[in-house]
């Protein structure tokens, strides 16, 4: 048997390779990954926003972040039938450089089963790269607003003390008539969000 | 709609990876997870992920020679990079979107945040992209990467290296990682190499010179494997089909 590759850092210059354009390089102007929904998209088109903090609380602001989730409706594009097709399923961004802010333009995603047919709660995959990152961050965005599926969901219930799993939960907001949740990650700290093995 | 993602994989042994905290790496202290990860059975949202298609690449994405010129080649030493992608179990893995990202021979990045007083090189980039083949195979054509000095103790360089981001058939396989070079003395003085315990897993970061793939009165050739985690056979399947 062979063995996976050992991860390294994704260093200070991660931009240049997954987000050229923010390194100042046009190697592909025309592309926005920020942006997973296009026109006529299915449910409740959301915002998610926030900012990573490192252990004496200052932003991150060289991370690359990668959000993967179900549409709508809780199919994954390119592997359910009938998922989407206004949905990417895939966003990838950079915090700002100069104020750490990062945000993905999606949707509301539906519930997934979990392996023995439990419902999970809505929620999306964040994985999170950056200098000092040994290898990189793994955590989910659920939704503050849907406690009753919460309630239920089984990875939250993995988590040892209850008090942890707020750490998961965006909190809702409106702006001008539009759905922000906002998710900050405190990668060390009193307040440090869960981040999972897989 | 096609789904070739594996439906379980086999743990990943966070101790063949780095630390998370690992103070010779002065970032690492306060940007590393002081609590346990908790675990999780791989569902859904980690069996799947993004499938990118031959849209996503143009011609020449994994040409650094040639995408970033503006009015003549680069400077510095050509080569080519190539390898295979296998899984733990050997098989060939196809699609496999892969990116990577250098410094130019003098080993400055074309960053906004680089600053180092090295020169950049207005016909280098320093980015590339590309879907591994059918038989996992990949290829770049680039310039060899200079060491380059970091803000870490007084008097850290890295060594030459090229970083590669993978994305395989599942968000589980989901590595950054970085390539290393054969015989460079600067190796063993790297907290970032060392990071890694095993020395065993540090090797597998250095790509070897391959004269028979190298180009006579031309470029030499480096090979780098690439080996993204594997598939763990189910004897019972217990999700629901289509779910
Ligand atoms: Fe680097």
């Amino acid at each position: 048997m062979l063995r996976e590759l050992p991860s390294q850092t994704a260093g200070p210059y991660v931009h240049i390779g997954l987000l050229p354009a923010v390194a100042g390089i046009p190697f592909e102007p025309e592309r926005d990954w920020g942006t997973m929904v296009g026109p006529g998209v299915r449910g409740e088109r959301i915002r998610i926003e926030g900012t990573v903090f490192d252990g004496v609380g200052a932003p991150v602001k060289d991370a690359v972040l990668e959000l993967w989730q179900p549409d709508a409706a809780g199919r994954f594009p390119g592997h359910d039938p009938g998922a989407d097709p206004a949905f990417k399923g895939f966003g990838r961004v950079a915090a700002d450089l100069s104020t750490g802010l990062f945000a993905f333009e999606t949707v509301k995603p539906g519930r997934v089963p979990y392996p023995d047919g439990r419902w999970q709660a809505p929620h999306a995959t964040l994985l999170i790269f950056a200098r000092g990152i040994n290898i990189h961050l793994h955590t989910r965005i659920y939704f503050e607003d849907e406690a009753a599926a919460n309630a239920e969901d089984p990875v939250l219930a993995l988590i040892e003390q209850p008090e942890r799993r707020r750490t998961l939960l965006a909190r809702r907001e409106l702006r001008d008539g539009r759905v922000v949740y906002r998710f900050d990650v405190k990668i060390q700290g009193p307040e440090e969000t869960v981040f999972f093995d897989v | 709609m096609m789904d070739n993602a594996p439906r379980a994989f086999r743990p990943r042994d966070r101790a063949w990876h780095p630390p998370a905290h690992f103070p010779d790496y002065k970032t690492s202290v306060y940007r590393s997870p002081r609590l346990p990860l908790v675990s999780l059975t791989a569902t859904r949202s980690e069996l799947t992920g993004p499938i990118f298609g031959h849209s996503t690449i143009r011609a020449t994405d994994n040409d650094l020679l040639v995408n970033g010129r503006v009015d003549g080649d680069p400077i510095g030493p050509r080569m080519i990079l190539f390898g295979r992608v296998l899984d733990e179990e050997g098989r060939p893995v196809p699609n496999v979107l892969i990116e990577i990202w250098q410094a130019n021979a003098a080993g400055r990045y074309r960053h906004v945040n680089d600053s180092y007083l090295a020169p950049l090189d207005p016909n280098f980039w320093g980015v590339g992209r590309t879907l591994s083949e059918p038989d996992g195979s990949y290829r770049f054509r680039t310039i060899r990467p200079g060491p380059y000095p970091w803000r870490n103790r007084v008097n850290d360089w890295r060594p030459a290296h090229i970083h590669i981001s993978l994305w395989g058939a599942a968000l589980c396989q989901r590595l950054i990682t970085q390539i290393y070079f054969e015989g460079d003395p600067l190796l063993p003085l790297c907290p970032i190499y060392n990071s890694i315990p095993d020395p065993a897993a540090r090797e597998r970061l250095v790509a070897r010179l391959d004269m028979g793939e190298s180009l006579p009165h031309d470029t030499l050739a480096w090979r780098f494997d690439i080996v993204l985690r594997g598939p763990r056979q189910t004897f019972f399947e217990n999700r629901p089909e289509g779910a």
